[in-house]
């Protein structure tokens, strides 16, 4: 069998399939704003674990939502019809 | 890869449960579960053959093959267990993520995967069926069929058990959504629905489990203080790789370098992850060669950082615990076994919603364990044992049936195994051994078969055979007689870790002593017949032209490079 390297992404015309990064972005923001809400709702009275101080639900839920939020607008289907 | 599977002897008798979920970490759980059923009835419409259904349309992009393919091996059993066994034995785990992966992992994407792909072959079984014929595949797919789809419900076993352990929830109500979930989402979209999730397991291992190597170097005062503080608490040498290794006396493990480099390192790491199918599948899907071989390569980066999130937390437990962790047989109400670690540390720096995460990572990591065996289970059953002995000739549509009503199958056997495991659990320790059995040998015979023309079909046979009886032979041998472990590790103080690394050793010299003697007395196939095969007989695609940074070969140095700088640094 012949099999060519493709240096360019090969486009397979019968799969106009949204790509995973989208469904790990949306889902990614979704628990973003879930444990940011967490961490910002017991700011002043965090549960108790080990270095509660430092807040780590708020720094978590920040990071997610940027993460998640940038495979979300990157891969938006009506962005990949273009 | 071998599983920790002492993890799964957590003990029930354990009081209360380790951690207590709130709202937010139950919805963060819900949610995962709607995004997978819901992926799944997605792509549903996209596994409209066999093709699709099997080999995800040979569609997948090299980073979706790379990442997909390291998280089919990087299950939460996997976390759990390494995570306690470097509680154990220190650092020296970390060398089952690093000399244990990155040299097979290059391996595969630089020289098997021509093979593999070029061939165009579907399995790894089927590989061999083109390579030197039927009964080899037959020995090959069978085997592997009835592995896969035990693994799939000790898989399922051992997450219900954390479940209880960890959390408190019914054995029973943890496998049956747990089994249906993956019944579903596999059922529908095929291999498709199984690669989407364990790329979205990927990303959700690392950030459920990050918070734990940051918060625990903070609390520890970096590295040097978690260093000060493991010497505080105990005694030997946990944070060195190499330097205690030149005995079997001279380390917490009991092995000698030899055994970790040429057994572990060499011969069951390369037999892993050359010739698992379950891994090899990823690679297989992707959309053309150099994705393919780039596909192992991309994984081998991140397979040398998981020690972030696995290792780190087993020795942050070393430092920074106050109380100590026993082993499993010496659990009592108050005490915590070593496979609890990574719970533990979960509970202990992570609040509402992180703490979901967490949790959620490792139901992910243990659902996309049993999708993977299981698809990989269909897939094997209808192209290897279904469609050459039970019916030929039929159309593309009746196997794609097929192979949905055998990933059911494979899911209801999966759910046997996994009650008959809560009363028989020395069948994960059988399990265990029934995997070791065949990895090195298989490895033999596909490399024999790659790089050597002259390898026969009935030299293929007969290796793989030798080579898995005689496998079978040792084990048994140092069951019956444990003193005979000296013989087989070569050492009177080789421990019982060490039998595993030898015992690959031996039975893959003997597969490829005894395939190559075959060989030689017997008839090769034509030169026609082994074209995209063998070595001597394959046309490699032109990489004149393609930039050096596009290249496999590139790429694979890099992580060599890495790889040497992380034995430099924690020699």
């Amino acid at each position: 069998m012949d099999d060519k390297v493709q240096d360019l992404p090969v486009h397979h015309e019968h799969h106009q399939m949204l790509p995973v990064w989208f469904f790990i972005g949306v889902l990614l923001l979704v628990y973003g704003v879930i444990i940011l809400w967490v961490g910002v709702s017991d700011y002043n009275q965090p549960t108790q674990v080990i270095l509660a101080n430092e807040h780590a639900n708020v720094w978590g839920g920040i990071i997610l939502i940027l993460l998640g939020g940038f495979y979300t607008i990157r891969f938006w289907p009506r962005r990949r019809l273009r | 890869m071998s599983l920790p599977l002492s993890m799964l002897a957590l003990s029930t008798t354990t009081v209360g449960q380790l951690i207590s979920l709130k709202p937010p970490d139950i919805l963060i759980i819900v949610l995962y579960f709607l995004m997978v059923l819901g992926i799944g009835v997605y792509l549903k419409k996209f596994a409209n053959t066999s093709n699709d259904f099997f080999m995800a349309g040979r569609d997948m992009s090299a980073w979706v093959a790379g990442l997909s393919f390291l998280s089919a091996n990087l299950g939460a059993l996997e976390l759990m267990g390494w995570s306690a066994a470097t509680y154990q034995y220190g650092i020296l785990a970390t060398h089952f993520y690093w000399i244990a992966a990155f040299p097979a992992m290059v391996f595969l994407g630089l020289v098997m995967m021509p093979f593999y792909y070029i061939s165009n072959t579907h399995s790894v079984p089927g590989y061999l069926q083109l390579r030197y014929g039927e009964s080899t595949r037959a020995l090959s797919g069978i085997s592997f069929a009835f592995m896969t789809v035990l693994m799939s419900g000790i898989n399922m076993y051992a997450m219900a058990l954390v479940m209880k352990v960890v959390l408190g929830w019914n054995i029973h109500f943890s496998i049956w959504v747990s089994s249906l979930t993956v019944a579903v989402y596999v059922t529908l979209g095929g291999l498709y629905s199984a690669i989407f999730n364990e790329v979205l397991q990927f990303f959700l291992i690392w950030l459920g489990a990050i918070s734990i190597p940051v918060l625990g170097m903070i609390e520890a005062g970096g590295w040097n203080g978690l260093v000060a503080k493991i010497h505080e608490r105990v005694q030997g040498d946990y944070v060195h790789l190499w330097s205690g290794m030149g005995s079997f006396s001279g380390n917490p493990m009991g092995v000698h370098w030899t055994g970790m480099v040429f057994g572990l390192g060499g011969v069951i790491a390369f037999g892993y992850w050359t010739t698992d199918f379950l891994v090899v599948q990823r690679a297989m899907a992707a959309k053309d060669l150099r994705s393919a071989q780039l596909a192992p390569i991309i994984a081998s980066y991140f397979k040398m950082l998981v020690p972030l999130i696995v290792i780190l937390p087993g020795l942050l437990a070393l430092g920074v615990l106050p109380f100590k962790l026993v082993p499993e047989s010496a659990v009592t109400p108050g005490l915590h076994s070593y496979n609890e670690v990574l719970p533990i540390m979960l509970a202990r720096y992570c609040g509402p919603g992180l703490l979901g995460l967490g949790v959620t990572a490792l139901i992910a990591g243990f659902m996309s364990g049993m999708a993977g065996n299981v698809s990989a289970f269909a897939t094997v059953w209808t192209y290897d044992i279904y469609r050459p002995y039970i019916r030929r000739r039929e159309s593309d549509q009746h196997y794609l049936r097929v192979g949905r009503w055998s990933t059911i199958l494979g899911v209801i056997v999966s759910i046997g195994t996994a009650y008959l495991v809560t009363h028989f659990k020395s069948i994960m320790d059988y399990m265990q051994a029934l995997v070791s059995f065949f990895i090195a040998p298989l490895f033999g015979t596909v490399i024999l078969g790659m790089l050597w023309k002259r390898g026969t079909s009935k030299g293929g046979f007969w290796g793989l055979l030798a080579g898995t009886v005689s496998s079978v032979a040792m084990y048994t041998a140092v069951v019956v007689h444990p003193e005979w472990l000296r013989y087989i590790a070569l050492s009177p103080d080789a421990k019982p870790m060490a039998e595993n690394l030898y015992r690959a050793l031996w039975s893959w010299m003997i597969c490829v002593g005894v395939t190559i003697v075959v060989s030689l007395f017997t008839e090769p196939k034509p030169a026609s017949e082994l074209q995209g095969l063998v070595l001597a007989h394959t046309t490699f695609p032109d990489n004149r032209g393609i930039p050096l940074y596009k290249r496999p070969i590139f790429w694979g140095i890099g992580v060599g490079i890495f790889f040497g700088l992380l034995q430099y640094i924690f020699w």
